[in-house]
């Protein structure tokens, strides 16, 4: 890999030796930003001109997602050349206030989040063109397009702005954007509350973002002058500690509310649920991601100099985030809402990786700092595939069944067999089992966790290590989330009282009737083949993106992770651990293969024959497991983490008892958050409180709002002498 | 046998004692608890001898055969003659759970390691290393004493404190001086009889031994 | 590539799936004789998954494909784990595909499908069964985490064959962090085989069972498959076993060292056998809500390895 950067603080667009006279042309007409710029000039128009031009709802539909597709692909051509070869490229644009232009930047860690975005947002809008359908003749779809658009084209901006007020603008639009598609299904009081409590997360975060833009705004230049808005004056500054923490942890909590970090998560589960599915699909796996991208950029770019403990504490909070996600998933029965608390989970593995990454930084030890950033970073490209899957499927579920409840579902795999197949793909993924990719990350969490005995103090080596036995707790209590949620929803029988699910009319015939059209299965189908790919080819994506930890901690592992050639991952050395994803999805295909040829030289009789089940007999569909009992063991081994009610109501039998005068036994079970009570109740009592007490102003009379005048002039006129 | 075998020995023995008190720490059965008592006392027994050989300060063997005789063979038959007297035979209810106490645990054995840092830094002795060890095993048996209903519990648990003090102090220092080793040993006997009188005290009154009963001594308001 | 280690590896593979059933055997003879019962052979367990193979199929009308895909998914991850694992030589053409954690990981895509198949039917014995066991592999994960941890500490690496390599040939020294791992890791193997005290083996129409209850309605020779893969499963374990703590003997780069090697092996194992039996005979069945304690203990076990090794070494 070439050198292709300065010193810090000196960045300026700069290419590798061999090739530079050559791409120096090149660049000129036509670079990375040139044609990130065309994505979102075509987001802009599928946002603003289309709905316009196009009157036909069905058209409208194909051809705004169609642009947005595109638009899409364009990003992510931007961001894996900007990747790949390690180029910085700037654009000012002359735009904004007078004397404050918008800066633009795209660096291969904005490459790297622009190609993730661009990557999700191409399969969900493939999807969109199928799904929206199934609001036509119900709702106008236009106000879904225009805030679809918009959202992709602010989470672009968001990764490419390079200064805090181009910044904090995009990250408006984004927030005001996605509130608005949280809010597609406006009638109903749930979506309305999810909303607004969402809003008012965003917002509360983003005040907090500015402030921490506004302390080193001001720590860099001073306040006389206004040059200090630009990250480029912000890297060059040097912080005192002690304001340079300030910032830090400002900008922290108001991403950490943007990301669901425990205990800013409750927003979550409530606006992901509500949301579309596509929309939900983007906002967790991509838009969460923005803030991951905010951390990074602030902690390793713009302050890059900093003590142990931020990262031990943004470690320790990433450890409750992946432990309390996954078992507040696993209390769900809501499948859109199982996935949200999962979005919980995997943030907070990704914010281990950054953490440990901050530890291994603040002690010189860069390689392995990049190894942990890396295992970070790759996380968030796989949580993005495996996430979008996961609720596109959902997406499909709900289509098909108009039911979110897994607890009125079961036997879908024999309806809908290709969502059974894509979903089966997400859940594996998302469990992070071999071969698949949320494996390779986080064996990489793991290996980065297993390396900190190097680090120089003990208590750190004693700690440590029980957080990577969290880690391990978190990824077995996920596959036990995900049988839990796939076995339900998909196996077994229709467990609902309702009858099985009849075809809605969007969706084209096939066995059985409910399976989506093809547009949506190929929008699963894609990022199905990316959740493979990036587990069995890891090298290939590691090594492509090594060019980031090398820009921002000075090191990098390709030089180990693929030194023994592609199909071994083996970070550090190959003697110190070593994995392949494609012998492993090699070794085990070809022995079922075998195996099954094997088996079947000659015919084998398969008889059919109704259900065993140790001769039992009367079985029926209502005996089967829910997911309320699967997840009852686990409920009462970690019950104390939880606010839970149980009640079992009997009603006696009446007779005569033939005639439906049987008695009844009720159950019911209400689990909830217990943050809700500790740190949100408190507040929102207070802001009511306070609230109250402004209302006594107001009192109606006309003279006594001129008395407020009055008395509010006498002040000034006080003060202001 | 060499210094370094000596004290790998000694480590083995120290990681033993430490499991015997997190052994104390989570077990049910009250006989259960004078076996795993006893073994601490034993291998304290051997690691006071190991030490006093490696360091060659003889007047460790006498302590050493003061521990067996008394932790591993006196007390514990007094306990278990106390048992039987008081027909105790009922599973011990602990105040916090068995995996909360163990991670409690976990978080002490941390805590000591991070006290003694600093200590084991200036040491020069081979035991150094154990020093850690031996003020985790006083932290779990005051931690026992807590989470422990039962009055018998409570008095392993103060015996398992002063084991752990008996290491520390072997550990740290090659050992206290013998007549200050002697006394202490007197004073746990004495202790035992006087705990013994108590528990018939406190069972003639309260008609339990679960001292959770003596909450009935606090004023009513 | 050098031919050594391919036929290593061919042999390794067969000589697991042949030993797996007559290791089975072994503990069960040693079962009957210590409660007194006469012994079916060494080989009757051999013998019963022959038979299977010959029985026909019966499938519930409302089975799905994952249910007929499971069997051969689970012995398929066996024959790859019985690949990796460095049981006869540490130089095999497969033994960098997977470190200890990645084989841990593979066990549980083994077992995610076989929750997924008792849950396939839909009977309450396949649901208890999946969420049993689910709930008892993720409180035996971070123990095995933390035993992987301390075994990692001392040899530097978590690659098998290395960890082989590094406690075969260091200088004999005393670990108690080792001691304790060992022990966390006989504990999580017990628990992971569904062996006594956390799962019977020999229940078919219990309501305690959880490994039988998800694969209670399977038959012919998916049950054979299946009940060949958890032989080897409970094989390779013992094996993790004498890898990470009694790896002497294990052969590294000739072919000449393999009759030695398995003649430790089996060795090895004839004791390991005993062990287990005894733990079983001397235990009886808990009920599952103390199974966490069971797993807790295990955790700690493991725990006071990894800070043994910090304070004690």
């Amino acid at each position: 890999m070439e050198k292709c950067w300065q010193e810090k603080g000196n960045y300026h667009t700069c290419y590798s030796g061999a090739i530079n006279t050559n791409r120096h042309k090149i660049k000129m007409e036509f670079s990375p930003i040139i044609l990130s710029s065309l994505s979102l000039l075509s987001l802009l128009f599928a946002a603003i001109v289309v709905p316009l031009v196009i009157s036909s709802q069905r058209l409208l539909i194909a051809i705004s997602f169609s642009l947005t597709a595109v638009a899409s692909l364009l990003a992510v051509a931007a961001g894996c050349w900007v990747v790949g070869s390690g180029l910085i490229n700037k654009l000012i644009l002359p735009l904004g206030l007078p004397n404050l232009p918008f800066h633009l930047r795209l660096d291969p860690l904005s490459g790297f989040f622009l190609t993730v975005i661009g990557l999700l947002g191409f399969f969900v809008s493939i999807y969109s063109i199928g799904y929206v359908k199934g609001f036509l003749g119900k709702r106008s779809v236009t106000p879904l397009v225009i805030f679809y658009s918009l959202f992709m084209a602010s989470m672009f901006l968001v990764v490419l702005a390079d200064d805090a007020f181009f910044f904090l603008i995009s990250w408006e639009v984004m927030a005001l954007a996605s509130y608005f598609l949280v809010m597609f299904e406006d009638e109903k009081t749930e979506n309305r509350r999810a909303a607004f409590l969402y809003l008012v997360v965003a917002h509360v975060g983003a005040i907090a973002i500015l402030l921490s833009f506004g302390v080193m705004a001001g720590l860099a230049t001073g306040f006389e002058t206004f040059n200090g808005y630009t990250f480029d004056a912000m890297r060059e500054a040097k912080f005192s500690s002690g304001w340079a923490t300030v910032a830090f942890f400002l900008a922290f909590f108001g991403f950490a509310a943007k990301a669901g970090v425990v205990p800013l998560h409750v927003w979550l589960p409530e606006a992901h649920p509500v949301a579309p599915s596509n929309v939900s699909a983007l906002m967790s796996g991509v838009m969460l991601k923005t803030a991951i991208y905010g951390i990074i950029r602030i902690t390793f770019d713009l302050i890059h100099v900093f003590p142990w403990w931020w990262g031990a504490i943004v470690l320790f909070l990433g450890l409750i985030s992946t432990v309390m996600g996954v078992l507040y998933a696993l209390m769900q029965h809501d499948l859109k809402r199982l996935l949200a608390y999962h979005s919980v989970e995997n943030i907070g593995i990704i914010l281990i990786g950054i953490g440990l990454a901050m530890i291994f930084t603040s002690f010189n030890l860069p390689i392995l700092a990049a190894l942990a950033l890396i295992a970070g970073l790759y996380h968030t490209l796989n949580h993005a595939m495996f996430k979008g899957l996961l609720f596109m499927g959902a997406g499909a579920v709900l289509h098909a069944t108009k039911e979110r409840n897994m607890e009125e579902m079961g036997g879908l795999i024999h309806k809908m067999p290709w969502t059974a197949a894509l979903f089966l793909i997400g859940c594996i993924s998302i469990s992070a089992l071999p071969p698949f990719n949320g494996f390779v990350s986080e064996w990489l969490t793991f290996q980065a966790f297993l390396l900190t005995p190097a680090l120089p103090n003990a208590l750190l080596n004693l700690l440590i290590p029980l957080g990577a036995a969290l880690l391990a707790l978190a990824a077995a209590l996920a596959a036990a989330c995900f049988v839990k949620a796939y076995g339900v929803t998909f196996l077994g029988h229709w467990r609902g009282h309702h009858n099985p699910p009849s075809a809605p009319p969007f969706m084209k015939g096939g066995k059985g009737g409910v399976e989506v059209d093809w547009f949506m299965r190929i929008g699963m189908i894609l990022p199905a083949i990316a959740c493979l790919g990036l587990g069995v080819f890891p090298t290939f994506f590691i090594q492509w993106m090594d060019i980031i930890p090398e820009q921002l901690l000075g090191s990098k592992i390709a030089a180990s992770a693929g030194a023994f050639g592609w199909m071994w991952l083996t970070p550090v050395s190959h003697e110190r651990a070593s994995y392949s994803g494609f012998i492993v999805f090699l070794g085990i295909l070809s022995v079922v293969a075998v195996v099954y040829l094997l088996l079947h030289t000659r015919r084998t009789a398969v008889r059919r024959a109704p259900i065993w089940d140790c001769g039992f007999g009367k079985l029926t569909n209502r005996m089967q497991y829910t997911a309320t009992s699967f997840s009852m063991p686990i409920r009462r081994i970690f019950g104390f983490l939880f606010n839970i009610k149980e009640q079992v109501r009997i009603t006696p039998p009446v007779p005569p008892f033939n005639k439906g005068g049987g008695g009844g036994l009720h159950y019911h079970l209400r689990v909830r958050d217990r943050f809700w009570n500790l740190f949100y109740q408190p507040v929102a009592d207070a802001s009511f409180w306070v609230s109250r007490q402004f209302g006594r102003l107001q009192q109606g009379r006309i003279h006594i709002y001129l008395v407020y005048s009055f008395i509010t002039i006498i002040v000034l006129l006080v003060f202001l002498r | 046998m060499t210094t370094s075998l000596a004290a790998q020995i000694n480590s083995v023995l120290a990681a033993l004692i430490l499991l015997t008190a997190f052994g104390l720490l989570v077990q049910r059965r009250i006989y259960g608890l004078l076996h795993l008592f006893a073994w601490q006392g034993l291998f304290l027994s051997i690691s006071t001898a190991l030490v006093g050989y490696a360091a060659g300060s003889h007047h460790l063997y006498i302590s050493s055969i003061l521990t067996l005789a008394l932790k591993v063979i006196l007390l514990p038959y007094i306990l278990h003659a106390l048992i039987v007297r008081l027909q105790i035979r009922k599973e011990i209810e602990a105040v916090v759970n068995v995996p909360t106490t163990m991670l409690i645990g976990i978080a002490l054995v941390i805590f000591s390691y991070h006290l003694t840092a600093p200590i084991m830094e200036l040491s020069t002795l081979v035991t150094r290393s154990t020093l850690a060890v031996a003020l985790a095993t006083v932290m779990l048996g005051l931690l026992m004493m807590i989470t422990r209903r039962h009055a018998v519990t409570q008095i392993i648990g103060f015996l398992a404190l002063e084991n752990g003090l008996f290491f520390a102090a072997t550990s740290a220092t090659y050992g206290m001086p013998l007549v200050v080793e002697l006394g202490v040993a007197l004073d746990i006997l004495i202790a035992a009889f006087v705990f013994g009188i108590f528990f018939f005290q406190i069972r003639t009154t309260f008609e339990s031994l679960d001292v959770n009963q003596m909450a009935k001594l606090k004023e009513e308001d | 590539m050098k031919t050594y280690p391919l036929i290593t590896e061919i042999l390794q593979i067969v000589a697991v799936l042949i030993l797996a059933p007559i290791f089975i055997g072994w503990i069960r003879m040693v079962k009957c004789w210590l409660q007194g019962r006469t012994s079916a052979g060494l080989f009757q367990p051999l013998r019963d998954i022959i038979k299977l193979f010959y029985k026909e199929v019966v499938l519930a009308e409302n089975a799905s494909w994952i249910f007929r895909f499971t069997p051969y998914l689970v012995f398929g991850v066996s024959v790859l784990a019985a690949a990796i694992i460095p049981i006869l030589s540490t130089d095999l053409s497969l033994a960098l595909t997977a470190d200890a954690i990645v084989l841990v990981a593979l066990f549980a895509i083994a077992r995610f499908f076989t929750a997924l198949a008792g849950m396939d039917i839909g009977t309450a014995f396949g649901g208890m069964g999946s969420s049993r066991e689910m709930m008892i592999a993720s409180l035996s994960e971070p123990a095995m985490l933390m035993a992987i941890f301390t075994v990692s500490l001392v040899a530097q690496s978590t690659s098998l064959a290395q960890i082989a390599l590094v406690i075969g040939h260091g200088p004999f020294i005393l670990r108690p962090s080792l001691a304790f791992a060992l022990l966390a890791f006989v504990l999580i193997a017990i628990a992971e085989n569904g062996r006594i005290p956390v799962d019977n083996p020999a229940t078919h129409l219990e309501l305690t069972m959880i490994h039988e209850a998800m694969i209670l309605e399977y038959s012919g020779r998916h049950l054979a498959l299946i009940e060949w893969a958890s032989m080897m499963k409970l094989f390779l374990f013992a094996s993790l076993g004498i890898v990470a703590f009694f790896p002497w003997g294990i052969g590294e780069g000739s072919l000449k060292d393999i009759p030695i090697a398995f003649v430790l092996l089996i060795a090895k194992l004839f004791i390991a056998g005993i062990v287990l039996v005894l733990i079983e005979t001397g235990l009886a069945k808990m009920r599952i809500f103390r199974v966490p304690e069971f797993l807790g203990s295990a955790f700690l076990f493991a725990t006071l390895g990894m800070l043994s090794y910090f304070i004690l070494e």
